[in-house]
């Protein structure tokens, strides 16, 4: 099975797919849109040290976009300066330096198109053990941090107070996303990696009422997409990630229309029916 | 002896080349009502962070009781619209709760009817009520109410004020209040310190049913349930920000 290109690519995607869900809510939920962007530009970085140093590029991309995020926190607490204006100077800054970097090298070639849009047909046996290793791990991790993390984005402080550490679940799901971006350069790219993170989120917060349920439908957004957008880009030979990202877009327009109306999501949780029976329970 | 929840000894805290406050020192007890009063930007809360361990004072110290139970309700919590939370996920931030706790807890505050109810539904008052149901629902030890409050009308104010005195009877835990009314304080509260980025004065409240000035603005029917604090300044503050201690 793992023969068939389109196989390895649909594995690779899904794979993905579900990690950048429940990530791309909390990118979403504390504002950090472009800190997507920021780690990919500073992607390249990675990219240009891995290849002079002969060294496993998802790893170096990882450690990169580790050290710029960690910077980040770091920066936070130490300026005045707003958010955007740290992201934007880590992004550019690091992009430039990547840049510099392999001018210096002049034997690295680049695919640089590769690099920026990804080339999920390209995917081999070991990208998909990545892909799916690495998001176990992930995914596993961000259930660890799950409750200080959301806390945190609710209210830092209120957190803090009762006891949580929400600072050090920020520092572990900044490295978390750091260690997506690595892992999905060869099949999204690091142009679209955001898009990806922050589309189907957004798509699931229009059909869902609690933290959870938007995770888990911004998986499954994610990964419909995935889906229809590999069969749309070999149908009409478009280059794939670029594809996937049109299709989560329309999905997304899809759900500006009034589905919460729709009888699938009226169901009754069991917990609302739970407490019904005792309600009626008490009142009799 | 009795050992405190919390203890400041001489805190302060220093940012941006000023003293935010200076010189505090305040004692919680169990089953004891702090009531910390003080104009606009006179380190009310910063006082607050400094007791629950958030804020780490420049100076002095802060004596935390291991292994307390701690709750908090911040003066200001804006949720993000990209976030869908209900009143029941709100509930279970900190720890998951029964669901039979929730409501039980909800129903002393008086808006189990809303729970699942999207919390940015909440009027300012439902809101109010939920989070002080969220500080309570695990039986703190020590709880900080950072105005509490405010954008309360009348009516509520004096019926959160007895929710909270019917927390302190059932759950036995400290209080520490906080209150931009620089006169009129919750009746049962037995320490009223009075900050002015340092401790301008304390001491405990007087009954506000037997204060002319009060009978005078609000008639006869004042609820018992508010205090009135006099208070006791041996200095001046000026203009510039000194301290006049001369009579």
């Amino acid at each position: 099975m793992f023969e068939d290109f389109l196989f390895r690519a649909f594995f690779a995607g899904i794979g993905l797919a579900i990690i950048t869900g429940p990530l791309g809510c909390f990118i979403v939920w504390r504002r950090l849109s472009y800190f997507g962007d920021t780690l990919s530009h500073s992607a390249l970085l990675g990219v240009v040290i891995g290849y002079a140093l002969n060294f496993n590029i998802i790893l170096s991309v990882f450690v990169i976009s580790g050290l710029i995020s960690l910077s980040l926190l770091y920066l936070q607490k130490k300026t005045n300066l707003p958010n955007d204006a740290l992201l934007g100077l880590l992004a550019h800054s690091v992009l430039a330096i990547g840049l510099v970097t392999l001018g210096l090298l002049s034997f690295i070639r680049i695919d640089l198109m590769g690099l920026l849009f990804g080339d999920i047909l390209a995917v081999n046996f070991n990208d998909i053990v990545i892909v799916w290793i690495g998001g176990a791990i992930v995914l596993f991790l961000l259930i660890i941090i799950w409750r200080p993390l959301f806390a945190g984005t609710v209210n830092l402080e209120l957190a803090k107070a009762e006891g949580m550490r929400p600072e050090l679940a920020n520092a572990i799901f900044t490295l978390l996303i750091a260690a997506v971006i690595a892992i999905s350069i060869k099949i999204v790219g690091i142009l679209l990696i955001t898009g990806l993170l922050i589309i189907p989120a957004s798509t699931s917060r229009n059909l869902s009422s609690t933290p959870i349920q938007m995770a888990i439908i911004a998986s499954i957004a994610g990964v419909i997409s995935v889906i229809l957008g590999l069969y749309s880009s070999i149908t009409w030979n478009t280059s794939t990630g670029p594809t996937i990202l049109s299709v989560a877009l329309v999905l997304f327009l899809i759900t500006l229309f009034p589905l919460k109306k729709l009888p699938i999501f009226k169901k009754q949780t069991k917990l609302s029916m739970q407490l019904k029976n005792e309600e009626q329970a008490v009142n009799k | 002896m009795k050992k405190s929840l919390i203890e400041l000894n001489n805190c302060g805290v220093f940012r941006n080349d000023k003293w935010l406050v200076r010189g505090v020192s305040i004692k919680v007890f169990k089953e004891q009502i702090v009531t910390l009063i003080g104009p606009n930007g006179s380190g009310k809360s910063t006082t607050a962070k400094i007791a629950l361990g958030i804020l780490k004072p420049d100076e002095g110290t802060n004596l935390i009781q291991n292994n307390i139970k701690i709750s908090y309700v911040p003066q200001k919590l804006s949720i993000d619209w990209s976030l869908p939370l209900r009143v029941l996920d709100f509930m279970n931030l900190i720890e998951k709760n029964e669901i039979t706790n929730i409501v039980e807890t909800l129903n002393i505050t008086g808006i189990e009817h809303l729970l699942f109810q999207d919390v940015r539904n909440l009027s300012g008052g439902e809101f109010q009520r939920l989070l002080m149901a969220r500080a309570i629902i695990k039986k703190p030890d020590f709880l900080v109410l950072d105005e509490p409050v405010q954008g309360v009308d009348y009516p509520g104010e004096i019926a959160l004020y007895k929710t909270i005195q019917e927390i302190v009877k059932n759950i036995k835990c400290g209080i520490l209040l906080i209150s931009h009314n620089l006169h009129v304080v919750m009746s049962q509260t037995d320490h009223v310190i009075c900050l002015n980025g340092h401790v301008c004065c304390s001491g405990a409240p007087r009954s506000i049913i037997k204060e002319p000035e009060y009978i005078k603005l609000f008639g006869n029917n004042i609820d018992p349930t508010l205090a009135f604090y006099e208070h006791e300044h041996d200095h001046k503050h000026l203009p510039d920000g000194s301290i006049d201690h001369s009579h």
